[in-house]
């Protein structure tokens, strides 16, 4: 039987596969920003699953607006870098140390 | 084994080793496209749980519009691979270490008896036949959450107005035509009248 720990574990390993990825892709922002989305996708999969074993839509919606805000975040990020790229002629996040932080 | 297992284990198998491939493989090409067997597979699982409108709009939302736009920044931009891979064997134990000891850690509080097992969360029934998950959905997101889908709205028409205002740029060189000076321009700044004198007939 397909229990509710099931869709819990496929979801948090999802998130450890994310949460590795940005620490194994630590040079290349396009690679970080696919990381954050693959961890998005594993909330999204509790979302969902919660609300079907609770019977309650308000998840399913949660899950809407955090589509949302994902795909805003993924344009803004991508324009971000798209003028990176054009005024630093790299992506590499080890090079961008203009702010001495 | 009933035929949702089978499913479940399956998508699941696939969703699990596309995630791995997205963060390994050496070209962000390759990466995105695995992303997007990811989603494929989760939208499979979503089914299952009959989430349907969210199963299609992922399918449609992301891989249709988000993953296109990852695919064409990444094969836009001209990126020189070999530096951003160095580092990956340095970080690969603290890597495997840090995310196995996160899902040992998750695991074993999903696992645990009466937490989210079948006494605690029992197998709610199918859907009946008829019922729609988009009207369900569509009902909440119109009532109860309205204000919130007009935020949603906002926000994406200022992702839409910030991504064109950073990416928008003017080249050196580049000739193109202002409205307003053209419509500004007067009399003067166009016609030059000479006075001169009438020159003699030619050929006498």
């Amino acid at each position: 039987m397909l229990t509710l720990a099931h869709f819990l574990s496929l979801g948090a390993i999802l998130f450890c596969l994310g949460v590795a990825g940005i620490f194994l892709n630590r040079k290349n922002v396009i690679i970080l920003l696919m990381c954050i989305e693959l961890m998005l996708l594993a909330v999204n999969m509790n979302f969902v699953a919660f609300s079907r074993f609770l019977g309650n839509m308000d998840g399913q919606v949660f899950v809407f607006f955090i589509l949302t805000v994902a795909a805003s975040e993924a344009a803004i990020g991508l324009a971000i870098l798209v003028v990176l790229f054009r005024n630093r002629r790299t992506i590499n996040v080890a090079e961008l140390d203009e702010l001495k932080g | 084994m009933p035929i949702t297992e089978i499913v479940f284990y399956v998508f699941s198998l696939v969703m699990v080793s596309a995630g791995v491939a997205v963060i390994t493989v050496r070209n962000p090409v390759y990466s995105a496209l695995f992303l997007v067997l990811a989603f494929f597979s989760s939208a499979a699982i979503w089914l299952l749980l009959e989430a349907e409108f969210l199963a299609i709009v992922l399918i449609l939302v992301y891989v249709g519009a988000v993953m296109v736009l990852f695919l064409f920044v990444v094969m836009m931009l001209d990126i020189n691979l070999t530096p951003l891979k160095e580092g990956f064997i340095r970080y690969l134990p603290v890597g495997i270490v840090v995310a196995v000891l996160m899902a040992a850690e998750l695991l074993l509080v999903i696992w645990s008896k009466g937490s989210f097992d079948q006494g605690a969360f029992p197998i709610p029934p199918p859907n009946p036949v008829g019922f729609s998950n988009t009207k369900a959905l569509g009902e909440l997101l119109f009532t109860n959450y309205l204000l919130a889908f007009e935020a949603a709205g906002v926000i994406l028409l200022v992702a839409i107005i910030a991504a064109i205002a950073l990416t928008l740029r003017k080249r050196v060189g580049e000739k193109r035509q202002n409205p307003a000076m053209q419509v500004r321009v007067q009399r003067d700044e166009r016609v030059r009248l000479v006075k001169m004198d009438p020159e003699p007939r030619q050929g006498n």
